[in-house]
C-alpha cells in the first residue's frame, strides 16, 4: 500500500459537515486533509433548500450567531440572506406556523404575523388568498453549491487540503486508536479522525466495529426559470421547502421521500420522477402570481436519516481518536456550527458552545437490528417490467 | 423476521403514492420524423398499440426560448397561429397521414417533458412513465417500450452579436424554411461548408433567400467536391480560413456578418476583415444527438466524434442500455436510413415485448459517420477565441462570458470583490480533481438558464477543454434533468396527483420528533412539541 503524506486530522467525507470541520480546524491552524469519494459537495450537501434556521437544534444559537459572518469568514459568498417567511394557505399551515413561532419565541427569537395585505407587499408573489404569513425575523438561507465550494477554497487557504475522487476502502488502527485511512490512493496516517460521510458514515464506522443506524432515502427539488426579485428570498410553506435565488429562481422542494437500500459509495444515478407535478402545483398555489414561471430543472438527492430524526456528533470512546457526525438529513444550515462542534470534539472531547450529549450515539444501544423493516422505512417493491408481457393481437 | 410479521409502510414516503397510468401505450414513439414514423408505422403493422408523439408544432412562446432549437428570433408571426402551423406539419411529413390510418396515435403539438423506468435508486414508479404535455395539459403515460427518434438540435457557437436577432442555427433555418414557411430573413450569411451547410445554401436559394457567403475556418471546404462544385455553380462563394468575429446591427436585428482571415497561427490577419451585408446568420456547423431523455431515464451514453456528440450506446437493434428503450434516427447519430431503422427498432422492441416477429430482416448497417467532427468543431472555437474577446458570451442565458467561465467567476450580482475569490480560476478547480462541467455550472451559472443549456452546453465544454488542455470528450456531460422542456407550473401543475399523495404530503421527512426543541428531549414536554399532526415543522 502507497504511504502518502498524511495530516494530524484527516477527515472522511467532503460534505457540507466534513468541509466545516475542516475549515474549523486549519483556520486553527491543524493540519487537515479531507477525502471524499467524489467531488466535494456533490452529493445532499450541494442539493438541497439552503435553509439556515434550525431551532430545534442544541447547535441552533451558534448557527445564527455564524451565518450573517461567514462570507467575511469565509473569503468566499455563500450568498447567505437573512429572514424566513412562512405562507399559511390553510389553517392548519397557519396553525402549525404559529406554534413553531411560539417554540422560537421562547427560545428569544422574534417573529411577526401578517396578514394578507402586508404579505402581498412582502412577497409579491404571493397570492389573495392566502390566509397570511409569519415573518422570522432571525435565520435565512445561503446557495449550498456556492457554500460547499466556499468552504473547500477557504480551508486550502488555512493550508489544509482536500483530496477529490478517493473513496476510504478501510482503517488501520492500533493501541485503541485510529492510525491511518486506507484508500484506492493508498494510505494516509492521521492523529485524529473525523467520519462525516453522509449515507456512507454507517457503512465506514461498521470497519471500526460501530454500529451507527441510518436509513438513506432519495428526496427531489425543481427550479424554475428567474424571476423579478423579491426582498425576501426565504419564503416557503404549503408543504415546500425552498427559497428565491438572488438570481431570481424559485428553487424548491418537498413531499414523499423514497428509502433507499443502503450502498456502500458506489455511484448510481439519482433520477428525479414525476413527483414534480406535483411540487409544481404546490408551488403555484403558494405564489399564484408566478403560476406561469417555467419549470427549468429538477433534481434529487440522497441524504441519510438516524432512527429519531436527529444527529449524531459523538466521539466515539474505542478507538478513542475518531469523532462521527451526521446530521439526519438536515446539515446544511447547522453546518457552519456543526463544524465548530466537531473541531470541539476533536480538539478536546467536547462542544465549547453549547451541551449536545444528547446527540451521542449512545441512544441507540439496544436498538434492534430490524428497526427499518419495523418502521417501513424500507424501499417500495418495483413494479415488473413488461417483458414478454404483450398480447399479439395480429 | 417472523414470516407472519407484517411490513409497515411509512405513511411519508412515496410508496404507494404514484396514481394508477390510465393512459397507456404498448409502443411510444417519440419524434415523427423519418425514423419515428417508420417505427410507428412498423409497430402497427406488427399488432402494437402505439403512440407518436411529436412536439410539433412548437409553441411560438418555445421558440423564442430557443427550444427546441435555436430559431434565433427569424420567426414570422405565422408561427402564432396553431392552426396553420398543424396543416403544414401535415403537408410537409408525408408519413403522417399513413401512420393515422394504420391506427397509431398520433399526438401533435405535444412535448414529452421525462421518461421514467425503475432502477438502482428509483423502485417507487408504477411502471414505466413518460410526462406528456401539450399546451393546456400535462399528463402521465404508461408505455412498454419506448423508441426515441428526438432528432438533433443546432450546435450553437458564440460570438459577439450573437445575442442578435438573425443569428439563427442549421435545423431551426429548415424548420421555419421548409417546415412552417415562416422564416423572415432575406439574405444568408452560413458559418460551415460540409453538408449540413451546403444543404442549408441550396434550401435558401431555392426558397428565394441570398445567401452571401459560407465561412470556413478550414483551408478546404469540407462537403464533397460535387456538392461544392454545384453550391459554387450557383454563385456562392466559400470564403476557407476565415471566421466571424461579430455579428454586427441593432437591438431589432443583425445587418452585417464581420468575418476575418486567418494567418498561418490561427490569428486575425487585419487586413482580411470583411463586412458581409446579411440580416441572417446561420451556424450550419454541426448537430448534435438529442439525447435529453436518454439522459433522463439513465441509459448509458457515450461521446461519440462519429455520432456528433453524447449518444445511448446501443446494440444491433438500437436498444440503449435501458431494456425496451430504443434510439434511432440523428438522435443516434447520422442515420442513412432513418427509416430502416426505426422500424428495426419496432420490431425489435415487439420482440422484447413477446410478439413473434415475423421474416426478420436484417439490421440495417450502421453509418459509419464522421468521426472528424469534434476536431472540426475544435478548430471553429480555436479560430472563434483567437480571434474574439474574452467577454463574448459562452452561455447567453446568465450572459456568462468566456472569461466569466474560465476565472470561475460568481454572477455579477454578487458583486464579489474578496482577493480570494479574485485569485481564484479555472486551475484551482483543475488542481482538485479531473474536469468537471456541473462543477464550473454551479459556481458561474453558466448553463443555468432557461434554455436549459441548449445553446451552450458544447460550447462551455469545448472552451473548458480547450483552456484545460484536455479532449473534448473527456469533459463529462453536463446532464439533462427532467422537466427537458421548460413547462409553466401552472401546466405541469395538472399532472394530477392521487388522493394518497396528497394526504401523505410532508415537507420533509415526517419523522415524529426531529424537530423537537433540543431542550425538550427526553423531557415530559417532548410529546407536546409535536403539534399532532404528526407533520415536518420545517423552517
Amino acid at each position: 500500500m502507497t504511504s502518502n503524506r498524511g495530516a494530524a486530522v484527516v477527515i472522511v467525507g467532503g460534505g457540507v459537515s466534513g468541509l466545516s470541520a475542516a475549515w474549523w480546524l486549519a483556520r486553527s491552524g491543524y493540519d487537515v486533509l479531507v477525502l471524499d469519494k467524489g467531488i466535494v459537495g456533490w452529493e445532499a450537501s450541494g442539493r438541497n433548500g439552503g435553509g439556515a434556521t434550525h431551532y430545534q437544534s442544541p447547535l441552533f444559537h451558534e448557527e445564527q450567531r455564524l451565518w450573517p459572518q461567514m462570507d467575511a469568514l469565509l473569503g468566499y459568498p455563500t450568498e447567505y440572506r437573512r429572514e424566513r417567511i412562512i405562507i399559511n394557505l390553510t389553517p392548519a399551515q397557519q396553525a402549525r406556523t404559529r406554534h413553531m413561532a411560539t417554540v422560537c419565541r421562547d427560545l428569544g427569537y422574534p417573529s411577526v404575523e401578517l396578514d394578507n395585505g402586508q404579505l402581498r407587499t412582502l412577497v409579491p408573489l404571493a397570492g389573495d388568498d392566502a390566509l397570511g404569513a409569519t415573518h422570522f425575523q432571525f435565520g435565512g438561507h445561503a446557495n449550498p453549491q456556492r457554500t460547499v465550494q466556499a468552504y473547500a477554497w477557504a480551508l486550502q487557504d488555512h493550508g489544509g487540503r482536500v483530496m477529490q475522487h478517493c473513496p476510504v476502502t478501510g482503517f488501520v488502527t492500533a493501541g485503541g486508536r485510529v492510525t491511518a485511512v486506507e484508500t484506492r490512493a493508498g494510505r494516509y496516517g492521521c492523529d485524529a479522525l473525523v467520519i462525516a460521510a453522509g449515507p456512507q458514515t454507517g457503512v465506514l464506522l461498521r470497519q471500526l466495529g460501530i454500529t451507527l443506524p441510518l436509513a438513506a432515502a432519495r428526496a427531489e427539488m425543481i427550479v424554475t426559470e428567474p424571476l423579478p426579485l423579491m426582498q425576501h428570498g426565504g419564503v416557503d410553506g404549503n408543504g415546500l421547502y425552498g427559497r428565491q435565488t438572488l438570481r431570481g429562481n424559485l428553487a424548491y422542494g418537498g413531499g414523499p421521500h423514497e428509502w433507499l437500500d443502503e450502498n456502500d459509495g458506489t455511484e448510481i444515478a439519482r433520477p428525479s420522477t414525476p413527483l414534480l407535478g406535483s411540487l409544481s402545483r404546490r408551488l403555484a398555489a403558494l405564489f399564484p402570481k408566478a403560476a406561469h414561471a417555467r419549470v427549468i430543472r429538477s433534481w434529487a438527492g440522497i441524504i441519510e436519516n438516524t432512527p429519531d430524526g436527529r444527529p449524531v456528533i459523538d466521539r466515539l470512546g474505542d478507538p478513542d481518536n475518531v469523532v462521527v457526525c451526521t446530521m439526519s438529513s438536515v446539515g446544511f444550515g447547522l453546518s457552519p456550527a456543526t463544524g465548530h462542534a466537531i473541531h470541539d470534539l476533536v480538539l478536546d472531547g467536547t462542544c465549547s458552545f453549547a451541551n449536545i450529549d444528547k446527540l451521542s450515539l449512545r441512544r441507540f444501544d439496544g436498538l434492534p437490528a430490524d428497526w427499518r423493516q419495523r418502521r417501513g422505512w424500507v424501499p417500495p417493491l418495483a413494479v415488473a417490467d413488461p417483458v414478454g408481457s404483450a398480447v399479439d393481437r395480429r | 423476521m417472523d414470516g407472519s410479521a407484517v411490513t409497515p409502510i411509512d405513511a411519508k414516503s412515496i410508496t404507494g403514492k404514484y396514481p394508477e397510468i390510465t393512459r397507456r401505450s404498448q409502443l411510444l414513439v417519440v419524434g415523427a420524423g423519418p425514423a419515428g414514423i417508420a417505427a410507428a408505422l412498423e409497430g402497427a403493422r406488427l399488432g402494437l398499440q402505439v403512440t407518436l408523439v411529436d412536439e410539433n408544432p412548437v409553441p411560438g412562446e418555445m421558440m423564442g426560448l430557443d427550444v427546441p432549437q435555436f430559431y434565433g428570433q427569424c420567426m414570422t408571426g405565422a408561427v402564432q397561429n396553431p392552426g396553420r402551423m398543424v396543416e403544414q406539419i401535415l403537408a410537409t411529413s408525408p408519413g403522417l397521414e399513413a401512420a393515422f390510418d394504420a391506427g397509431v396515435e398520433v399526438l401533435l403539438g405535444t412535448s414529452v417533458w421525462g421518461a421514467f423506468v425503475n432502477g438502482p435508486a428509483v423502485q417507487s414508479l408504477p411502471g414505466r412513465v413518460a410526462g406528456l404535455a401539450d399546451q393546456s395539459q400535462s399528463w402521465l403515460c404508461g408505455f412498454d417500450a419506448l423508441v426515441l427518434a428526438t432528432g438533433a438540435r443546432d450546435l450553437v457557437l458564440s460570438f459577439a452579436g450573437i445575442e442578435r436577432p438573425g443569428v439563427i442555427g442549421a435545423n431551426a433555418f429548415h424548420a421555419l424554411v421548409a417546415r412552417y414557411d415562416a422564416f423572415k430573413g432575406r439574405r444568408l450569411v452560413i458559418l460551415g461548408s460540409d453538408t449540413l451547410a451546403i444543404e442549408t445554401a441550396f434550401l435558401a436559394l431555392d426558397h428565394g433567400i441570398e445567401v452571401a457567403a459560407l465561412v470556413e475556418v478550414r483551408g478546404e471546404p469540407q462537403g464533397s467536391p460535387a456538392a461544392v462544385a454545384a453550391i459554387e455553380a450557383r454563385g456562392v462563394a466559400i470564403l476557407t480560413r476565415h471566421v466571424i468575429v461579430e455579428a454586427t446591427g441593432t437591438l431589432e436585428g443583425v445587418d452585417a456578418a464581420v468575418v476575418v482571415a486567418l494567418d498561418a497561427g490561427g490569428g486575425a490577419r487585419p487586413e482580411g476583415r470583411r463586412v458581409i451585408a446579411c440580416d441572417t446568420i446561420c451556424l450550419a456547423i454541426g448537430l448534435v444527438p438529442t439525447v435529453e431523455l436518454a439522459d433522463v431515464l439513465g441509459c448509458q451514453l457515450a461521446a461519440r466524434a462519429d455520432r456528433g456528440g453524447h449518444v445511448a450506446t446501443r446494440d444491433a437493434s438500437g436498444q440503449s442500455s435501458v431494456a425496451g428503450v430504443f434510439a434511432v434516427g440523428d438522435c443516434a447519430g447520422p442515420a442513412p436510413d432513418a427509416a430502416a431503422a426505426g422500424a428495426a427498432a419496432a420490431r425489435a422492441a415487439a420482440h422484447w415485448l413477446g410478439v413473434a416477429v415475423p421474416d426478420e430482416p436484417p439490421s440495417p448497417t450502421p453509418d459509419p459517420g464522421n468521426s472528424d467532427t469534434f476536431a472540426y468543431r475544435m478548430d471553429w472555437m480555436r479560430a472563434l477565441t483567437a480571434t474574439g474577446s474574452p467577454r463574448v458570451l459562452a452561455c447567453l442565458c446568465e450572459e456568462v462570458t468566456r472569461a466569466d467561465l474560465l476565472g470561475v467567476k460568481p454572477p455579477r450580482y454578487l458583486d464579489c470583490t474578496s482577493p480570494q475569490m479574485v485569485a481564484r480560476d479555472a486551475r484551482s478547480l483543475l488542481a482538485d480533481g479531473p474536469l468537471n462541467h456541473d462543477q464550473f455550472k454551479r459556481l458561474t451559472r453558466a448553463s443555468m438558464g432557461p434554455c436549459q443549456a441548449r445553446r451552450c452546453r458544447e460550447q462551455v465544454a469545448m472552451l473548458l477543454a480547450l483552456a484545460s488542455d484536455v479532449p473534448v470528450e473527456a469533459v463529462p456531460l453536463a446532464g439533462y434533468r427532467a422537466p427537458v422542456r421548460p413547462l409553466p407550473l401552472s401546466l405541469l401543475a395538472t399532472t394530477g396527483e392521487s388522493p394518497a399523495m396528497t394526504a401523505g404530503w410532508d415537507v420533509w421527512f415526517g419523522i415524529p420528533g426531529q424537530w423537537t426543541p433540543y431542550a425538550d428531549i427526553g423531557t415530559e414536554r417532548e410529546v407536546l412539541d409535536d403539534d399532532g399532526s404528526g407533520d415536518s415543522m420545517h423552517l
